[in-house]
């Protein structure tokens, strides 16, 4: 017991004095070396082409034919279903990507370091809503906006970014919580903020102001800008808590629509996972649950950190997805969350909440002891390929992930 | 905010509205609240209330809800879009959802408390707390117990099914930690004031009660509330302390606790007779207190005691004795009220009571006063001299129907009263009983009217001379029964109602008759 406190006390500390910086954004081949030409990573635990779900198919195929490996949609199945592609998570290159969660070496992909620990992580930048790749879609649209990404938007915020020392995010995050952004559903505070930290960097190192007038309103437009960025500094902020000899807290939590998967700091790299679970939540006109795709995305790696679902009592409305969405409601999700973690996040605080810090480090045993599964506030993506986002709600982590995590943890640990 | 004119196109052959509100902004999950009740309604095809961002315009369009209306809606306009069967319908629906959008929120609607799932979060929610109690299936009651005492609470243990050995061995950890473990199977307690699971509203004062029974401590503290006096504290132990295995292990504890305790003057200490070495252990404790004790091992015969002890072997008396209203020696006169139907009265063989009892000890207090009076009377759970159901031939009947083999798979009587109809339903139409004698706990955790419950059955299912009913209430004016309500609606049904058990006992053997007598 002493042996895990005193673990889980020193995952905590690495939590806690993570000092995430968004520092710039570069091509993902330069970011990430080992990214080689057709390599696909996706979001979640490890899967194949032939377990993927809808909305991870249409994003596969849509991402072939961006990096110029297909033709068109029908060419890059048949290409993936004949195993022309190595299909890899994302955590497993210091990266996260949302919902489909595509990474491939022709994109840019934003850069957080912790300078506590001297770590980066990776991800792509958030494409807006409606119909876009993280939730399946793959037409031209689609494509052509990644494509001003790459050509455009990416350079621009990197060079935005390098002119100065980058942009500290968790006093930012901070003031986020206080807007009433939890991160993950509600990130309309912390865009702001990052739009009025980058504006004037943009506009100093623009070629033109036709692009930079273009760039400042694709920011101010997405009110979800921020949730790739939050992600993140998820992943630099959890990365050099993993592999800590008997700390039974969760490092990562990650789905990749067919499968949950967490990780734990004590176990290592090893995934546990079990089958997704169906969100509850409210649809967009013209589409019903029956449209929908299981739970899918890294995106959970804001809940890792005590944000998302852990922080609902900053962002009210966001309960309202399910039960009756009054505040208090909001407010019990953030305090059921801390029957499950090792302790509160004195920095990230919830005024409504009397300045509770936001619940941090996931605990297995906890969670298997009280059985209250971690709350998801999730997109939900249609099933099918190519259509996009159809709804938003809340879903709990599967509870079986954490007993066989317990059980694999318990054996590291020399309980039988 | 201006609405525009509502303007209707046809999609196919249903209606589509749109309406504007300029410059109205809703967050967009209450919108979709919203949404989702609007759709819902009869002749609606699909309903949205979006703000007219491009995105959403565009999703609006894609589900065919979007006409020249909300097509020119800017980003900060809201728009109303129905599609419906019938015009009628969707005027219905648009009529509807500006209602949504006008009503006021009512302040508090919704609103829900949060209660902790963990004894470690409410710890950290109310970190003052020093006690927790724990009603949970009794093979984690034991697991919720120590994680109590090692977060430095004391315990008061609800459930019951908890093997013996596991009580012994929390209770030594419990004792090394300097924490009182209450229980398990511990049904009443009063710590300062606050009453905890079945227990009664009763004046504080300086009178403190150990017991291992919970309706004996719930008859003690009612009697010496009513008797003008007051409870520092109640504090159960539990029906297994005193037995050799756990060797009265919290008895102890609480003695000493009590008698270090300033507002404490008095001691009553209620159980069923201890094994001797075990009782040598208490009483030896008692003698070191200091302070006077009340000793009521009820169904044991006269023992030596420690000087400043006085042994007594009723409830009531144990109320009386605390109060100083007794002297050793002196037994209360026993006299029935004369509208008790006489034993003259009775027909042929009507001469037995039948006690169908709620409270264990009550039902011991009772058997007490029949041996005393050398009734002969058999239970189910029988004190020393009494005999044992089925084992003993027909007499007097005194039956705990709170006992484990009339509970299991079914609520206590004191919870819900229904559970004693069919017993006293059959002893009304048993030509052998002549008094029916009953108990009634009333209090927290009780039911909310047992006595009109109780009522209704006896007047229901009385027969043409028929055994007379005698009952006693346990409980207070300030519970939220009511005593004197309670005792009122059994009196209106013929119901004879005696101010103790004790007393509605002694009654009862009046009523019958000595024609059963050893």
């Amino acid at each position: 017991m002493q042996r895990i406190d005193d673990a889980n006390r020193q995952a905590m500390d690495r939590i806690l004095s993570a000092d995430p910086v968004l520092v710039d954004v570069i091509p993902a081949a330069e970011a990430i070396p080992t990214l080689q030409d057709r390599m696909i990573l996706h979001a979640g635990p490890p899967v194949d082409w032939e377990r993927m779900c809808g909305p991870m198919r249409g994003a596969v195929a849509g991402i072939a034919v961006f990096e110029g490996w297909a033709a068109d949609l029908q060419e890059a199945e048949a290409m993936a279903g004949a195993g022309a592609f190595d299909f890899q998570p994302n955590h497993h290159f210091d990266a996260v990507g949302p919902m489909t969660g595509m990474t491939t070496a022709g994109q840019w992909v934003m850069v957080v370091e912790n300078r506590r620990f001297g770590n980066r992580a990776y991800c792509t930048i958030n494409e807006g809503l409606g119909k876009v790749m993280r939730f399946g879609g793959n037409d031209a649209e689609v494509l052509d906006r990644l494509r001003w990404l790459r050509d455009s938007f990416g350079p621009a915020m990197g060079r935005a970014l390098r002119s100065g020392d980058g942009v500290p995010l968790k006093s930012l995050v901070a003031r986020g919580l206080s807007m009433g952004d939890e991160m993950h559903q509600r990130n309309v505070a912390c865009t702001g903020l990052m739009l009025r930290a980058l504006a004037p960097a943009l506009a100093a190192t623009a070629d033109d102001t036709a692009g930079l007038s273009k760039a400042l309103a694709f920011i101010g437009g997405n009110d979800q800008f921020f949730l790739n960025i939050a992600m993140t500094m998820g992943k630099a902020i959890m990365d050099p808590v993993r592999g800590i000899d008997g700390s039974s807290l969760v490092t990562a939590m990650s789905r990749n629509g067919t499968d949950f998967g967490i990780r734990v700091s004590g176990t290592g790299d090893t995934w546990f996972t079990a089958p997704v679970e169906m969100p509850e939540g409210l649809y967009f006109p013209g589409f019903t649950e029956a449209d929908a795709n299981p739970d899918m995305g890294d995106s959970t790696i804001v809940e890792t950190i005590g944000l998302g679902g852990f922080a609902m009592g900053a962002a009210p409305a966001v309960a309202g997805f399910v039960g009756a969405g009054s505040a208090s409601d909001a407010a019990n999700f953030t305090r059921a969350m801390g029957e499950i973690t090792y302790g509160d996040n004195p920095e990230w605080s919830i005024p409504g909440l009397d300045y509770l810090g936001v619940p941090t480090g996931i605990d297995i045993r906890l969670v298997v002891e009280t059985g209250l599964a971690p709350t998801i506030n999730t997109g939900i993506a249609h099933r099918e390929p190519g259509i996009g986002q159809v709804g938003a709600g809340v879903v709990r982590a599967p509870m079986a992930c954490f007993e066989a995590a317990l059980q694999a943890f318990a054996a590291s640990v020399g309980v039988a | 905010m201006s609405a525009a004119a509502a303007n209707g196109a046809a999609a196919g052959t249903a209606i589509v509205i749109n309406q504007l509100r300029k410059g109205f902004y809703l967050d967009s999950v209450a919108l979709m609240r919203f949404s989702r009740s609007i759709a819902a309604m009869p002749g609606v095809e699909e309903a949205a209330l979006m703000m007219g961002t491009p995105a959403n315009r565009r999703i609006m369009a894609d589900a065919g809800l979007l006409n020249q209306t909300g097509e020119a809606a800017g980003g900060g306009d809201l728009i109303l879009a129905i599609r419906a069967k019938t015009r009628p319908s969707a005027e219905q629906a648009l009529t509807q959802s500006q209602a949504l959008l006008d009503q006021p929120a009512a302040p508090g609607v919704g609103a829900t408390a949060w209660r902790p799932r963990t004894l470690r979060a409410a710890v950290k929610h109310l970190p003052e707390a020093n006690l927790a109690l724990i009603s949970v299936p009794g093979d984690f009651a034991i697991a919720e117990a120590r994680k109590a005492i090692r977060r430095g609470l004391h315990a008061m243990i609800f459930s019951d099914n908890v093997s013996l050995a596991a009580e012994a061995a929390l209770k030594q950890e419990a004792q090394t930690l300097g924490r009182l473990v209450m229980g398990p199977d511990c049904g009443t307690a009063i710590i300062n004031g606050a009453p905890l699971a079945f227990a009664n509203n009763v004046p504080r004062g300086a009178v403190g009660i150990i017991g291992a029974s919970g309706t004996g401590i719930q008859e003690v503290s009612c009697l010496i509330g009513q008797y003008g006096g007051g409870i520092s504290h109640a504090i159960g132990v539990g029906g297994r302390d005193l037995a050799n295995e756990i060797g009265g292990v919290s008895t102890l504890m609480a003695l000493d606790a009590l008698a270090s305790d300033a507002a404490t003057a008095h001691l009553v200490l209620i159980s069923k007779p201890p094994p001797a070495a075990v009782m040598a252990r208490v009483l030896e404790r008692v003698a070191g207190m200091g302070k006077p004790v009340t000793v009521c091992f009820i169904g044991a015969g006269i023992m030596p005691m420690p000087v400043n002890a006085t042994q007594v072997f009723s409830l009531k008396d144990a109320a009386r004795t605390a109060l100083g209203l007794r002297q050793n020696g002196d037994t209360t006169p026993l006299k029935a009220p004369s509208d008790i139907r006489a034993p003259a009265e009775r027909i042929a063989g009507q001469n037995t009571v039948r006690g169908l009892f709620s409270g264990g000890t009550l039902c011991a207090e009772a058997q007490a006063i029949f041996i005393a009076a050398d009734a002969r009377v058999a239970s189910n759970a029988p004190i020393p001299g009494a005999g044992q159901i089925p084992a003993t031939p027909p007499g007097h009947q005194l039956l705990d129907l709170g006992d484990d083999s009339y509970t299991r798979g079914r609520p206590h009587p004191m919870i819900d009263p229904m559970v004693r109809d069919q017993p006293i339903i059959d002893a009304l139409s048993d030509g052998a009983v002549a008094v029916i004698l009953l108990d009634l706990v009333i209090g927290f955790g009780a039911h909310h009217d047992p006595a009109g419950h109780l009522a209704a059955t006896v007047m229901t299912h009385r027969q043409q001379d028929g055994p007379v009913v005698i009952a006693s209430v346990t409980g207070t004016e300030a519970d939220p029964q009511i005593r004197s309500v309670q005792i009122a609606k059994l009196e209106a049904a013929g119901i004879h109602v005696a101010p103790t058990n004790a007393d509605a006992a002694a009654w009862s053997l009046l009523a019958a008759g000595p024609t059963v007598a050893a």
